[in-house]
């Protein structure tokens, strides 16, 4: 993964260095975050609540800035090109999408508009956003049966489901999907998930996935960095991520031996392994 | 029964002419939430600049609107650069706030280029009664009022093939739902301002040549955007067809008030009738008539 032969640097779609984030100006979010996405590879982002698996995500897509947060270290390449200062127009231009957490649709438009919403940036003529449209009914076909209702009175499912058929059409190399399995039934996550997979498979789409759920995350993913208060503390193949001790204790629930405060017993393991 | 109907359509085509300067409101607050409060100066400042070119540099009409127009695009481009850019992500007040600068440094800018006098704007508008109506059936109708029936007609239409139609137009109301959203999709909202301050200030310029055919290009002009507000309230803040609408209810409402209450409760009715009317409609509708719902999902 680390490898730096041009080999390898070919195969990386995204590559992330060492980033820094400040939000207003004075607060640290990300404290030095590293990661690569292979080409069509799916790659867990993992963390509890305020880890900045979202600050990351948005330092890619250059969402940061209207949120007046700021890269103010390291550097984020793209196809091995530089994108750190480029607007987020530029970067779905180039093939690079966010999908954000909490689906975002637009509500007053129909879910058909929503959807066009996303070729915004293409240049490649109305027959060719037809077709990608028609593609994205074929993934979603739920979509196409609500194609003219308001996308504010869809459900929960349906609006994730937008969003990230949106995102499909601005004909993407790469999604960064933030939290799809947020406020869904389960049931509706793996079918999400599925679909995720789906469009990784034969759409060739790379995908830098956050999420929570570590569970679901890990198996439907290739390779999963964990990130903890700024920072990533353990990175690996998801089948490895899976079975390792830590993963499992603190992220998927398995209880470890008579631990009293989580906090210590995760401080003291956790000290132990890496010094070790 | 005549002097009824007569009435009634001086209040339409008095409605039509606040709906001309609603309409430039509610695009800007379609797309990027803000109320403008500069509206009503930016149609006195188009007066003035059109005025001003034709006076100044004699160009004929056509060739003073087309300079005009460009001068609105200009300013367009010169708020966005100036103020909305600093202001990304401020709370709605604050780019109300902002709003409110600007109408002070327009109406400033319009002093300074073109003085501070009444100016007449002829720019060939017809004049007068329409004859026909006048000598067959004794109606007094205004030949501007209907030119600016018939102008504010087809704005609409072009505005609202515009917003539905258009990819730009989609953009424009994916803008008005969800800034962040429409970041994310690679909508860039510069350039969206852009667009969206020069077409109201287009609308401005139309407003702005209405009003000053018929009562001179004069400072009172930045007000009727006061006018223009209980016009919104009724027809609700994001909907093109609710300015037109609000507008006529509100004008035809004027003079039939006038007519039927003034007597018993003295006159002047006209001057408050409208905000009295808005009143009504924020207690019963808040979003208007033809605004859009709160969408709440439960």
């Amino acid at each position: 993964m680390n490898q730096t032969t041009d080999q390898a640097a070919a195969d990386t779609i995204l590559s992330v260095n060492n980033i820094e984030v400040i939000y207003n100006h004075v607060i640290l979010v990300l404290k030095g975050v590293s990661l690569d996405v292979p080409r069509g590879g799916i790659v867990a982002l993992l963390g509890a609540n305020g880890a900045g698996k979202t600050t990351t995500l948005k330092a890619i897509s250059n969402l940061l800035r209207a949120e007046r947060g700021e890269v103010t270290k390291g550097a984020i390449l793209f196809e091995g090109n530089e994108v750190t200062d480029l607007t987020p127009n530029d970067l779905v231009t180039r093939g690079c999408i966010q999908v954000m957490e909490g689906r975002h649709c637009f509500e007053h438009l129909t879910v058909e508009e929503n959807l066009m919403t996303g070729a915004y940036t293409r240049r490649d003529g109305a027959a060719a956003v037809k077709a990608d449209l028609e593609l994205v009914y074929s993934y979603f076909p739920r979509l196409r049966e609500r194609r003219k209702s308001l996308a504010g009175y869809t459900s929960g499912g349906e609006q994730q489901m937008v969003a990230i058929g949106r995102a499909l059409m601005s004909k993407p190399k790469m999604i960064l999907l933030d939290e799809p399995s947020m406020g869904l039934a389960p049931q509706l996550v793996e079918e999400i998930f599925e679909i995720v997979r789906k469009l990784n498979e034969q759409e060739g789409v790379s995908i830098l996935l956050a999420e929570q759920n570590t569970n679901i995350a890990l198996k439907y993913s290739n390779y999963g960095y964990i990130l903890e208060s700024g920072r990533v503390v353990l990175d690996g193949d998801a089948a490895e991520l899976r079975e390792n001790e830590d993963v499992k204790e603190f992220y998927l629930g398995v209880a470890g031996a008579d631990r009293k405060s989580f906090r210590d017993v995760k401080h003291y393991k956790r000290r132990k392994r890496w010094l070790a | 029964m005549m002097f009824l109907l007569e009435a009634t359509i001086s209040g339409l085509m008095a409605g039509v002419m606040y709906s001309l300067v609603a309409l430039g409101f509610v695009l800007i607050f379609k797309a990027s939430g803000v109320f403008n409060f500069a509206q009503g100066v930016m149609a006195l400042f188009a007066g003035l600049t059109l005025v001003g070119l034709m006076e100044k540099f004699s160009l004929p009409p056509w060739a003073a609107i087309i300079a005009t127009i460009a001068v609105m695009i200009l300013l367009a481009w010169l708020i966005e650069f100036l103020v909305l850019r600093r202001l990304v992500n401020q709370a709605p007040i604050i780019l109300f706030m902002a709003t409110l600068g600007l109408a002070y440094v327009l109406e400033g800018l319009g002093d300074i280029l073109w003085g501070s006098d009444v100016k007449l704007l002829d720019i060939g508008l017809p004049q007068g009664a329409v004859d026909w109506l006048l000598d067959d059936y004794n109606l007094y109708v205004e030949r501007l009022e209907v030119a600016a029936a018939v102008t504010a007609v087809i704005m609409v239409v072009v505005l609202a093939v515009f917003f539905q139609k258009t990819r730009i137009g989609r953009a424009l109301r994916a803008v008005a739902d969800d800034h962040q959203a429409a970041l994310s999709v690679g909508i860039s909202l510069r350039t969206i301002w852009v667009i969206v301050w020069s077409v109201s200030g287009v609308v401005a310029l139309v407003a702005g040549i209405m009003w000053g055919s018929k009562s001179g290009v004069q400072f009172s002009l930045s007000l009727i955007a006061l006018k223009a507000l209980p016009v919104l309230m009724l027809g609700g803040f994001t909907s093109i067809p609710g300015a037109i609408i609000g507008g006529l209810i509100i004008g035809v409402g004027e003079k039939w008030a006038e007519i039927y209450m003034g007597p018993i409760i003295g006159g002047a009715i006209e001057n408050w009738f409208a905000y009295m009317l808005a009143l009504a409609f924020l207690l019963v509708r808040p979003q208007g008539l033809f605004g859009e719902k709160i969408i709440e999902r439960i």
